[in-house]
């Protein structure tokens, strides 16, 4: 029986292992994005706002490898340079949703009452919306711009963490060690932040990280439109727009920079499914 | 049961009240200069008073919550105006466009469930054989696209490489509905096969099909008579909801397909600042969202003895 019992442990050990081994391999392929995004200046084999017409439209090759736009701007520093925009304005975005709404879900959860009430009616409110009707009439209204684009999408996106800290706090509240700390004299500020938001953290933070790429896709998805980065501005999801009048001359102008979005999200699905497989063991193989 | 619906009809009302509201404040803070973004499009300069009257014409010279309830009466009477650009009646070109809208929502749905549920339960049965494999890396992959880009992809190798369709065409609806179909099937079966295949699972690992197999009872037996009845319910909800999402989810493949539905004409208001169009979809959108989850929270009620039973007296 405690054989048996050992081997469980070890097995779980070895499983536990395995996923700390893939949590460490996509953080740095995530961390190699983010590298490339501050560092895109130096890296650019081009400048990416330089036009050249006389290269214009031209397909992938030993010089260009992902070919020129119309303009004869070189594609791969255009995504190179784009990545800038479009991973730092996705992460942004995420951080300004994850702040705001686990505050507003902290404090929610702490002081119940009225406050509580109305402020979760405003979520109720939010969420009744379907997600992207709002951000495309908030951008809409707002005018086209990265910065209203990014607007639009936290206004929309922060009630989910509100809702998720709320009830992790409130759950937090019951406990005896909160009790404690509370006897002896910690001021509520001093319990939200040291004692509550580090025993809520790892759910929020998995919660986060598995909302980078939905953000990235939707803040795409309104540059793509017209309502987010404005040419010549180099983002990707503005590149595909560009792009999508010449799919039949020159394919690689609108595929490349959605080829680009593509690994960008599935880098950071993957490191957000694999925090969460590391965090709760519980829900792996889901 | 009959209480419940009245129940979540009546909470329904703060909700709408809310979301119409909003709607309604956020265009009337943006569309405050809309009559002169008007005469702007129209391409005239005009004095002072031309714009106070086109205001008084349009009601924008009144208070606030009057404003609010004389157009909230209209959303309800079927009078929203008259759009700044086209001068055609908002809620008829509104309620116009929507049967494309939901034609294409009903078709990607359907094609959804076919391909979802079949997959989801091979992947959970075959857990981690091959199959189960290749189904979730397939269905990672279709998660991690934007549907603009698949549509694109779809395009590149469907109509340009192969020349099997043509991109846009108005002559012939089924060959014009393929390409928006496939594009929004892709991404919601992505995502829906790895969730029938969560629930598909957590129904195997169960006790009553432990006690099942143990009774004897063939593996196709217990899959199909209990473990897809249990299942079925999580299903059903996760499209229905599905469905809510998806009416404002086609705007941008309705774009890209020249598709005339709702989601384009929103588009197309946004671009020439038509604050009237804009405004009557994000509040109809809204609505139907909400009557959408409403219907299935009830059908949920109704499929599931435990909340049915559980649930009246709260």
């Amino acid at each position: 029986m405690s054989e048996e019992r050992q081997i469980t442990i070890r097995r779980q050990k070895i499983k536990k292992n395995h996923t700390k081994g893939k949590l460490i391999f996509f953080a740095s392929l995530a961390a190699i994005l983010i590298l490339i995004a501050i560092f895109a200046e130096y890296i650019c084999p081009y400048d990416p706002y330089a036009q050249d017409l006389m290269n214009a439209q031209k397909a992938p090759s030993m010089e260009h490898w992902l070919g020129t736009d119309r303009y004869g701007r070189d594609m791969l520093s255009r995504i190179i340079i784009g990545s800038t925009t479009s991973i730092f304005s996705t992460l942004l975005l995420v951080a300004i949703v994850t702040v705001v709404g686990t505050a507003i879900g902290i404090v929610c959860g702490w002081s119940g009452g009225k406050l509580d009430t109305v402020l979760m009616r405003i979520s109720d409110l939010f969420l009744a919306f379907p997600g992207l009707v709002f951000a495309l009439a908030v951008a809409g209204v707002l005018g086209g711009g990265i910065h209203n684009a990014i607007i639009a999408l936290a206004v929309i996106g922060w009630p989910k963490f509100a809702r998720l800290a709320r009830g992790l706090t409130m759950a937090q509240k019951e406990e005896t060690y909160l009790m404690a700390a509370r006897l002896s004299g910690s001021s509520t500020l001093k319990l939200l932040i040291k004692h509550i938001l580090p025993n809520i953290a790892g759910p929020i933070l998995v919660t986060a990280v598995l909302d980078i790429g939905t953000m990235m896709m939707e803040l795409a998805g309104l540059s793509f439109l017209g309502l987010g980065v404005k040419p010549p501005m180099a983002e990707w999801g503005s590149m595909i727009n560009e792009g999508r009048n010449l799919l039949q001359v020159s394919p690689w102008m609108a595929l490349a920079p959605g080829m680009a979005i593509f690994v960008t999200v599935m880098v950071f699905n993957l490191l957000g499914d694999t925090l969460r497989d590391y965090m709760d063991p519980k829900q792996r193989s889901k | 049961m009959f209480r419940y619906i009245v129940k979540r009809l009546l909470q329904l009302i703060p909700i709408l009240i809310g979301i119409t509201f909003l709607s309604f404040a956020m265009m009337r803070l943006a569309g405050g200069d809309a009559v002169t973004y008007m005469y702007e499009n129209a391409g005239v300069s005009v004095s002072q008073e031309i714009i106070d009257e086109a205001k008084a014409k349009y009601g924008l010279d009144k208070p606030f919550l009057v404003q609010y309830a004389t157009w909230f009466a209209g959303m309800i009477t079927g009078d929203m105006g008259e759009s700044y650009v086209s001068h055609r009646d908002v809620y008829e070109t509104f309620v116009s466009k929507l049967p494309a809208t939901i034609l294409l929502t009903l078709t990607s749905i359907t094609l959804t469930v076919l391909i979802a549920i079949p997959l989801g339960i091979l992947s959970a049965v075959k857990q981690n054989k091959w199959v189960d494999y290749l189904i979730r890396f397939l269905s990672f992959i279709g998660n991690s696209m934007p549907n603009f880009f698949v549509a694109l992809v779809l395009i590149y190798f469907l109509s340009i490489k192969l020349g099997w369709l043509p991109v846009i065409t108005n002559k012939n609806v089924a060959q014009s509905l393929v390409l928006p179909t496939l594009t929004l099937t892709i991404s919601m079966a992505a995502k829906y096969t790895r969730q029938v295949r969560a629930t598909v699972l957590e129904e195997l690992s169960k006790d009553y099909v432990t006690g099942a197999r143990a009774r004897g009872v063939r593996g196709k037996v217990i899959i199909w008579k209990s473990v897809m009845k249990s299942s079925m319910l999580t299903i059903i909800t996760l499209l229905a909801l599905s469905a809510g999402s998806l009416l404002g989810g086609t705007t941008i493949v309705e774009t890209i397909f020249m598709w005339d539905g709702v989601g384009k004409m929103a588009v197309d208001a946004i671009m020439m600042r038509d604050y009237p169009i804009i405004q009557a979809y994000v509040a109809w959108m809204a609505v139907i969202y909400v009557l959408v989850n409403l219907v299935t929270d009830i059908i949920y009620h109704y499929l599931d003895p435990r909340v049915r039973l559980g649930g009246d007296g709260a």
